[in-house]
């Protein structure tokens, strides 16, 4: 296949080569256990705790406050069932929404068939949740709010920070899975207010694999992982060293090109957007027009299934993803746009492109020459092709 | 995931369309599912003479629309109407698990088809005067076209 474009950031990024080639040193002659005493074990300890400094650095936290683990799932599933097993002498309410990653909602679940109580924030047709409905929602018996920063399938950003002035001024442990925004927006975790934030490496082109997680410092956690006492007896195993190595590097390379990559994929973003709707009839925007993610785009393209234009991108070189039901490994569409108030037969027709570190213009130009084909081929194909027309 | 013959007929579908006139249409699945197919057939002597579908859904719903009717086309409607889910996913070289149910939709939207031909061919034969009620008790085969 000659041509090849990515457009599935939001899944995984390639590694980035200067991560690479940081994390190498680890697997072969650093290759000694951070828990040894002697010096091949002392150096490892050094490099973890100078990948620490400049990720707590890059957040505003204490390095302290830095909890290496196996990833965003490990990260959300060590926040919650952490903070509710540690506190459920002081209640057992938790609120979250129902346009989270799976990663959280799962555990959640979990806890409530355990007897915990859960509320789940209603959001706006944009994904959005209303700080309002957090303040109505606390009780005398909630111990932790569990909100994303940006919703990885629709973009859209939430208003974190005025969440986490309610949940400060309440003393409710506030945390958030920043898996889709850590090194691509700022994040300051006093800004935002939260006491436990989530994030993954691989999301910005560092190695699958490892995450860490944020605690605030006096949060109440039982420890996820049992056994030696890394990272202070929070999670224990031998450290993931080239993993930890890679994330710092990652971490790194963000700092330095955040900025103007937000700049440039922004408007890359709003080019494609724009594209689809001048090109294709009967397209829906998902997620909020505004405030999203800078790499996100996310449309409906009714009247043709998402996983049957996944499939006709991919055969022209384009990699993507959907959020119908055929691609979900259920019999339902997506989660998030059912929540959205999206009705079923649309959200089927889901389809979500995310930008990054390779995407140029001409690749832009290059979907938008080959979409609206595919959209149309597959709309000729229904049988519902002359009722969607009479509705246009 | 999906095999070779999958992907092939999902690029390169068969009998996509809708026969003007048809002698029986089977219309099966509902948006709200994702899947919904239509399938016209034009039979002559007991035989399936044309037979064409329109498929939304995702690939294998659109292979196995495709499937069906490559199978189905010139066959005596007693042997389509045997046409399995496994007969469609076997001549597609396999299915992924979740992706079966789209072959039911496909057998089914061919049953029906037939059915609705059947039914259409009943009442043509009541309508031109023939004694044959109550309709259950009619047990005329009519070739009439509808």
């Amino acid at each position: 296949m000659e041509k090849f474009i990515y457009m599935d950031y939001a899944a995984t990024t390639p590694m980035h080569p200067e991560v690479a080639e940081a994390m190498m040193p680890y697997f072969t002659e650093n290759f000694g256990n951070p828990s040894s005493l002697y010096t091949l074990g002392r150096n490892a300890r050094g490099a973890i705790e100078e990948a620490r400094d400049r990720i707590a650095a890059f957040i505003g936290a204490d390095s302290r406050e830095i909890v290496f683990t196996g990833g965003g799932t490990e990260s959300d599933n060590f926040a919650i069932k952490g903070v509710a097993y540690a506190n459920e002498n002081k209640g057992n309410h938790i609120i979250t929404t129902p346009i989270e990653h799976h990663a959280v909602l799962e555990p959640i679940h979990f806890l409530e068939k355990r007897g915990f109580a859960v509320t789940y924030l209603p959001v706006d047709e944009h994904g959005m949740v209303d700080p309002a409905d957090v303040e109505k929602a606390i009780t005398n018996k909630t111990i932790l709010v569990s909100i994303m920063h940006a919703n990885n399938e629709v973009g859209t950003i939430e208003p974190i920070s005025e969440i986490g002035k309610i949940t400060r001024e309440r003393g409710i442990y506030f945390h958030t899975d920043a898996v889709q925004t850590f090194g691509h927006i700022p994040v300051d975790v006093n800004e935002l207010g939260v006491d436990l934030l989530s994030a993954s490496a691989h999301k910005l082109y560092g190695p699958k694999g490892v995450g860490m997680l944020y605690i605030r410092r006096g949060t109440r956690m039982v420890p996820f992982m049992q056994g030696g006492s890394q990272e202070n007896n929070r999670r224990a195993g031998t450290h993931n060293v080239a993993g930890i190595i890679g994330l710092a590097k990652a971490v790194e390379i963000a700092e330095r090109e955040m900025a103007s990559e937000e700049n440039r994929l922004s408007e890359l973003r709003d080019y494609l957007i724009r594209g689809v709707f001048e090109k294709i009839p009967n397209v829906r925007l998902n997620g909020h027009p505004k405030k999203r993610l800078p790499n996100n785009v996310s449309f409906c393209l009714i009247g043709a299934e998402g996983e049957a234009i996944l499939l006709s991108l991919d055969m022209e070189g384009i990699s993507c993803s959907s959020g119908s039901a055929c691609t979900s490994g259920t019999l339902d569409p997506s989660h998030v746009l059912l929540a959205m108030g999206i009705p079923a037969e649309i959200a089927h027709s889901s389809l979500r492109l995310t930008l990054g570190a390779q995407t140029k213009k001409e690749d832009i130009d290059y979907v938008l020459n080959v979409l609206p084909p595919i959209v149309e081929r597959l709309r000729a194909m229904s049988p519902l092709d002359e009722a969607w027309k009479k509705n246009r | 995931m999906y095999s070779e013959k999958v992907m092939e007929h999902f690029r390169n579908p068969r009998n996509v369309g809708e026969i003007e006139n048809p002698d029986g249409i089977g219309e099966v699945g509902n948006p709200t599912c994702g899947d919904m197919m239509r399938i016209t057939i034009k039979v002559k002597d007991n035989k399936i003479e044309d037979i064409k579908f329109k498929t939304l859904g995702c690939g294998a719903a659109i292979a196995t629309s495709s499937m069906v009717t490559e199978i189905a086309m010139g066959m005596p409607l007693e042997e389509a109407e045997k046409i399995s889910r496994k007969d469609i996913a076997d001549a597609l070289d396999g299915l992924p698990p979740q992706k079966m149910h789209c072959s039911v939709l496909a057998a089914d939207g061919l049953r029906e088809a037939i059915a609705d031909y059947r039914k259409k061919a009943v009442l043509a034969a009541t309508t031109e005067g023939k004694k044959c009620k109550p309709r259950s008790k009619c047990k005329t085969k009519s070739k009439a076209k509808a």
